[in-house]
């Protein structure tokens, strides 16, 4: 009974690990910054929903169905400007630096993000609880599951599995693989690059956005989410390697599941085993689960 | 013991400090002595950068030095101020000794993680500890030294002139370090690891060396903080307190041994200025001057002076 709970606790974190892990992996896969505002886009995804979708809901708008499409909508509109906006205005002069320090410059991004989201919504919470509790819970064998918690997995498997399609299957795909594996050899080739980094990293940023917007009704929407989940989305793509749709699936099945059973049965170890399997991973295969092996470089 | 010029002006800056320490007033005493502590956090954090290795877990060492204070004072109701540093600096150094054998396999974006793998899984620990505070954390014990436990209102400064003369000694240290070969290896090693290694000098070993020292700063600036601040928790080990640790590193640079306490110096004084003229804003301007100095300032605030000299003489 309590294996059956853990399972259904893990695979819905973990689905929601992945949802928040999957933009950090596909940025980093092509352009190789890991992006430490990320989490800002996550929580820039999560007021905007809450804020909308609030008022929406308050004052009785229109129908329930349209509440979640404004909640998705509003958080790919905010993503895709500031995804342009950062790209564009600061990221684009910085191409080319050291991996670290472009840790370093998302960092410096990532301080100036909270302020900025402070500015615009204030210190106080916001809630939106109403998507999450408009569509009610189920019984599965015995245990009560919020639907939209199931909802996630669904969400969560039609994104990866639409990703995985795209980069695998599709022309554009190809490409971006192309620079994936030597940035150099394919601007040889004529593939442009520079559209290719705009691409990836707006549609990286609307991912972390739309993250933050899924989970907004199922949270308090306040300063410091972002912050939060930044180092838990690291957690997850390091375990898988590093710019790997995959390997952020199942990092993310790891997480999560490990965390689940770490609730269940010693909650005291809860955060220890998230980044206990991390630093296990990294110590075994740091190139992580399914991350490439480099040559050394003289 | 022949000393350089770098090391005379060390020495008369910290008489310097001393003195604007006896005459100044109480909170300005409070901040300086909270600015270094959190500066020798920073003088491992620049230890590793020169070679080559940025660190977004230094919190882990800041928190364990500490900690092991902390922990001293309530359960082994030791007092003395020499014998918790020491406690608290060999604690860092077991650790370190362990944790180097790992950290050292790995470099750039991977020994970031590492570390603030590290530097999470203490915070997750900590948060967790029900009987250390857990979230809130605990009062440290009034330390006494020798034997003499300062009166009302004399601690603060007391422990002031402790720190002053504490990184006088460690800026020293550290300044021979960077001078010695091991110190030259290191950036030596930043430069091109390979080329160290053809040379017949082992990179794990020197690098190994250097993550324990680091560490061991680190730890005695987080005893210093445990001492000064009287309170202690877990957001010590937290991946914010690190990068901020990193950002301090990069104000200053790696070029001079003054660097990370002149800039710890000039972050404390405009964060407290800027936290009261501006709550919410305060973040957005480290994150605009940290885009500054990467891109202006590469070499950090320190390239400032040596620059001028540079041209003048040019």
């Amino acid at each position: 009974m309590s294996l059956f709970a853990v399972l259904i606790d893990g695979t819905i974190y973990a689905s929601w690990l992945f949802l928040v892990a999957a933009g950090l992996t596909v940025i980093y896969g092509v352009m190789r910054i890991l992006n430490m505002a990320h989490g800002s886009f996550y929580a820039i995804g999560a007021y905007t929903a809450a804020s909308l979708v609030g008022w929406y809901f308050n004052n009785g708008i229109g129908p329930v169905w349209a509440g979640y499409l404004l909640m998705l909508g509003c958080a790919l509109v905010a993503g895709l400007i500031v995804g342009l906006i950062i790209e564009r205005g600061l990221l684009k002069f910085m191409y080319g630096r050291d991996e670290v320090l472009m840790v370093i410059i998302t960092y410096a991004l990532l301080l100036v993000l909270e302020d900025t989201m402070k500015m615009i919504w204030g210190v106080n919470p916001y809630f939106a609880y109403q998507p999450y509790a408009e569509m009610g819970r189920s019984a599965l064998a015995g245990l009560k599951v919020s639907n939209y918690d199931l909802m996630l997995v669904g969400v969560s498997l039609v994104l990866g599995l639409g990703l995985y399609l795209w980069l695998e299957r599709t022309n554009q795909g190809k490409v971006l693989r192309a620079v994936i594996h030597d940035r150099e050899v394919a601007m040889a080739m004529g593939v442009n690059v520079k559209r290719m980094f705009t691409l990836v990293f707006v549609l990286g940023t609307m991912l972390g956005t739309l993250a933050g917007a899924l989970t907004a009704p199922a949270i308090s929407v306040a300063p410091g989410i972002g912050v939060e989940i930044i180092v838990l989305a690291f957690a997850v793509v390091v375990i898988g390697g590093m710019g790997s749709i995959e390997g952020a699936a199942v990092g993310a099945l790891l997480v999560g599941l490990s965390r689940a059973a770490a609730v269940h049965y010693a909650p005291e170890f809860e955060l220890f085993v998230i980044y206990g399997v991390m630093a296990l991973v990294l110590a075994v295969r740091p190139q992580g689960l399914f991350g490439r092996v480099l040559a050394r470089k003289i | 013991m022949r000393m350089d010029k770098t090391e005379l002006i060390l020495l008369a800056v910290a008489a310097l400090l001393a003195a604007g320490g006896w005459i100044g007033p109480q909170w300005l005493v409070f901040l300086l002595t909270m600015a270094l502590a959190k500066a020798m956090v920073v003088q491992g954090v620049v230890m590793q950068m020169r070679a080559g290795l940025v660190t977004f877990g230094q919190g882990l060492f800041f928190c364990v030095g500490g900690y092991a204070v902390g922990m001293s004072g309530h359960f082994l109701n030791i007092t003395d101020l020499a014998v918790l540093l020491v406690i608290g600096v060999g604690v860092a150094v077991l650790l370190a000794m362990i944790l180097g054998l790992l950290m050292t396999r790995y470099r750039e974006i991977f020994f970031a993680m590492l570390s603030l793998a590290f530097s999470m899984i203490l915070y997750g620990v900590l948060v967790k500890s029900s009987a250390l505070g857990s979230t809130d954390g605990f009062n440290v014990k009034a330390w006494t030294l020798f034997g003499w436990s300062p009166a009302a209102g004399q601690g603060p400064l007391v422990l002031f002139m402790i720190i002053v003369a504490s990184s006088t000694v460690l800026a020293v240290l550290l300044h021979r370090y960077g001078h010695s070969n091991a110190g030259m290896m290191c950036e030596a090693i930043r430069e091109n690891e390979v080329r160290v290694e053809y040379l017949g000098q082992s990179p794990r070993w020197v690098l190994y060396m250097n993550y324990v020292a680091a560490a061991a700063v680190s730890a005695l600036g987080g005893g210093f903080m445990a001492l000064s601040a009287g309170h202690i928790d877990p957001e010590m080990a937290y991946w914010i307190t690190s990068g901020e640790f990193v950002f301090i590193a990069l104000l200053g640079g790696t070029a001079h041994v003054a660097a990370p306490f002149i800039a710890a110096i000039v972050f404390a004084v405009v964060r407290t200025y800027a936290i009261e003229l501006v709550p919410h804003s305060w973040q957005m301007i480290l994150g605009f001057t940290l885009l500054a100095i990467i891109v202006f300032l590469p070499k950090g605030l320190w390239s400032l002076f040596t620059g001028n000299a540079r041209r003048a003489k040019a």
